[in-house]
């Protein structure tokens, strides 16, 4: 096990560097960041090479990454230009955001898997049927339309909760956006749970358990849900990268200061400083997601431990 | 004459298990399938009936019917009896069944990778069975466990106990099944092609361990397999079947000798013989038939090389076999209009 997490560890390295650089090309390729500081008039040439000597911007873009790369490990992820530090803006989103995550998460393990265990053992059935006409309209119907519509219904029409989220953003103000943020995602447990469960339900070893006269509820939860849980694992795993990044929309519509809402000032404004901070950040996030993934993974399927 | 069961023909205690008219049916887009079409069978503590037939005969069906483990739906069983010790099985609650299940019938699967759950330690599988049914502690069950392992000789069975079953050879995964049927000594087992996933060499062996225990708890032993190969040496009676019902009875060896049904001689002759080498390998014609249309008369009639009128009209009943000069043959029944001359010919 031991050697299985250090060969894993081992392989988020190029990754890491791969992905980051990208992010750096690419932020790099959108446009040049001191043009846009002055507003409509060009720059004072002077103060434009100052600010360009002073952000290394006049040194070639692999410099530029190294450079940059050399203070992330030192923990130092620049200052925006208006002279914030990125790693403050960091301290005051990622928290806020990681709330919102799990929040939806939660709302993906728990409502995500039972109804997915109810219909895959209830194929064809009522439930099953209408449950899976819902996952549909989930994933059909785009995030911005459900999150608004979802505030408008309880945050204006019933007055059940609060339409924005206050700036510290407690985990009780959370509730709406995350089963909002989680909504697609939970669809789509659903669906892998269901699948899973009916396909595992009439496998072999499904069939030993009931011949050995196992109760019902023994042979679904020890038998039929630990293998039936592996692809939902690793879906959700992967998703609280996506999740966390990718929550965007739903800061918006719920004014949550959050990652995603630092992010799209950052790339709104083009302060690169900040843009590149977060995504770098956020990759290790999916890094280590992943890797937990895999070590659940190990731990549910002991074919993946001693392979 | 009438409509016999042979196979109860020797036992003065009651048979263990009886199927009687037995009947099962799936319901598929195609309609409906006929998979077991009225079987009459019974075995004995100690005694070990081979029941025989291709895929699709309907011999794992009828057994999945006896443990209670068949789908329904699709499954169906509209017509039948199933009596255990002398109680229907069918008008049982299914907490009842349950009980029954691993404790008094257990059954051993083909293909034992597939069968053992590949997440969970063989220990935990063997123990289960002694912590749900008799409520032991883990530990307890751990040991017992070991002990198993040992009966069916696992070699080192204390360091394998928590190993998981893909760490297994072929052998040893269909060993681990046999224990956990063993398990709780039940009064029957019923081995469904225990041995056809496994090689040759491996096959004799898990045979011989089979038949072995089988004697020792004096337990009444089903075996279904599609190779005459096997039954030969373990089995005291075989039962043969075709499309959903059985064709032929008899005592193990008698068949060999002495066939009563085209069916069974066709199976016979389809075994390669080292003296018959350099020849064509015999095969039956045709293929096993559509259960949801099951030909008219004998379901056997579009492959068999005596087939008459009377076989596409008339289903021959099971009747009772006998010699020449009428003297019965225990044991023996033959589902042929023209018995007489398929076995005296």
């Amino acid at each position: 096990m031991g050697r299985y997490v250090i060969r894993r560890l081992l392989q988020m390295i190029p990754v890491f560097i791969g992905a980051t650089l990208l992010i750096f090309l690419m932020v790099h390729v959108m446009g040049d960041p001191i043009a846009g500081l002055c507003g409509e008039r060009q720059c004072d040439p002077a103060t434009e090479s100052r600010l360009r000597q002073e952000f290394g911007l006049d040194r070639p873009v692999w410099q530029q990454y190294m450079t940059y790369m050399g203070h992330v490990f030192s923990g130092d992820f620049g200052t925006a230009f208006n002279g914030q530090k990125v790693i403050e803006l960091m301290a005051s989103a990622f928290p806020v955001t990681l709330r919102l995550t799990l929040v939806a998460v939660a709302f993906e393990l728990v409502v995500g898997v039972v109804l997915g265990v109810l219909t895959g053992l209830r194929r064809g059935r009522p439930v099953d049927t209408s449950v899976l006409l819902l996952t549909l309209v989930v994933i059909a119907v785009p995030t911005f339309v459900t999150g608004l519509l979802a505030q408008l219904v309880f945050g204006v029409t019933w007055r059940i909760v609060q339409p924005s989220v206050s700036y510290t953003a407690p985990l009780g103000e959370l509730i709406l956006p995350g089963l909002v943020l989680a909504s697609v995602s939970l669809a789509y447990v659903t669906r892998l749970t269901r699948t899973s469960v009916a396909e595992n339900a009439r496998s072999d070893y499904v069939r030993t358990a009931v011949a050995k006269g196992l109760p019902r509820h023994r042979v679904i939860t020890r038998h039929l849900l630990r293998n039936s849980l592996i692809p939902v694992v690793t879906f959700i795993g992967t998703d609280i990268g996506a999740l966390m990044g990718g929550a965007i929309v739903t800061e918006r519509i719920f004014n949550i200061h959050g990652v995603g809402f630092q992010l799209y000032q950052g790339i709104l404004r083009q302060n690169t400083q900040t843009v590149v901070g977060f995504v770098t950040v956020l990759v290790i996030v999916f890094l280590l997601a992943n890797l937990l993934v895999d070590l659940v993974y190990a731990v549910l399927d002991p074919r993946i431990r001693y392979a | 004459m009438t409509i016999i069961d042979n196979t109860t023909a020797d036992v003065p205690s009651g048979p263990l298990l009886e199927v009687r008219d037995l009947h099962v049916e799936f319901h598929t887009r195609d309609g409906v399938a006929k998979a077991v079409n009225g079987v009459n069978y019974s075995v004995s503590a100690g005694e070990t009936l081979a029941v025989l037939g291709e895929s699709g005969s309907g011999k794992s069906v009828t057994a999945q019917a006896v443990m209670g483990i068949l789908d329904m739906p699709p499954g169906r069983i509209p017509r039948g009896e199933i009596f255990f010790r002398g109680q229907d099985m069918l008008k049982m609650s299914n907490e009842e069944r349950r009980l029954i299940r691993g404790q008094k019938i257990a059954m051993i699967f083909q293909d034992a990778l597939s069968s053992l759950n590949p997440v969970l330690s063989v220990g935990y599988q063997l123990g289960e069975m002694f912590r749900v049914h008799l409520g032991l502690s883990k530990k307890e069950a751990k040991a017992r466990s070991i002990e198993l392992m040992d009966r069916v000789r696992i070699p080192a069975a204390r360091e394998r106990v928590n190993d998981y079953p893909h760490q297994f050879s072929g052998g040893m995964r269909q060993r681990i099944m046999i224990a956990m049927a063993l398990a709780l000594e039940p009064d029957l087992i019923i081995a469904d092609e225990p041995t056809t996933a496994l090689d040759v060499t491996v096959q004799a062996q898990v045979m011989d361990l089979l038949a072995e225990l089988q004697r020792e708890y004096h337990m009444g032993l089903i075996l279904i397999t599609h190779d005459l190969g096997v039954v030969a040496d373990v089995a005291d009676k075989i039962a043969v079947m075709y499309a959903g019902r059985i064709v032929e009875t008899a005592p193990v060896h008698e068949l060999y000798k002495r066939p009563a049904h085209p069916y069974t001689r066709g199976l016979l002759d389809s075994i390669p013989r080292l003296d018959q080498k350099g020849q064509e390998l015999y095969a039956i014609k045709g293929l096993p038939p559509n259960l949801t249309r099951i030909p008219a008369g004998c379901a056997f009639n579009p492959r068999c090389p005596a087939a008459q009128d009377i076989c596409r009209t008339e289903i021959p009943a099971l009747l009772s076999v006998t010699e020449r000069d009428g003297t019965e043959l225990p044991g023996r029944g033959s589902a042929c209009h023209f018995w007489k001359e398929t076995i005296h010919g």
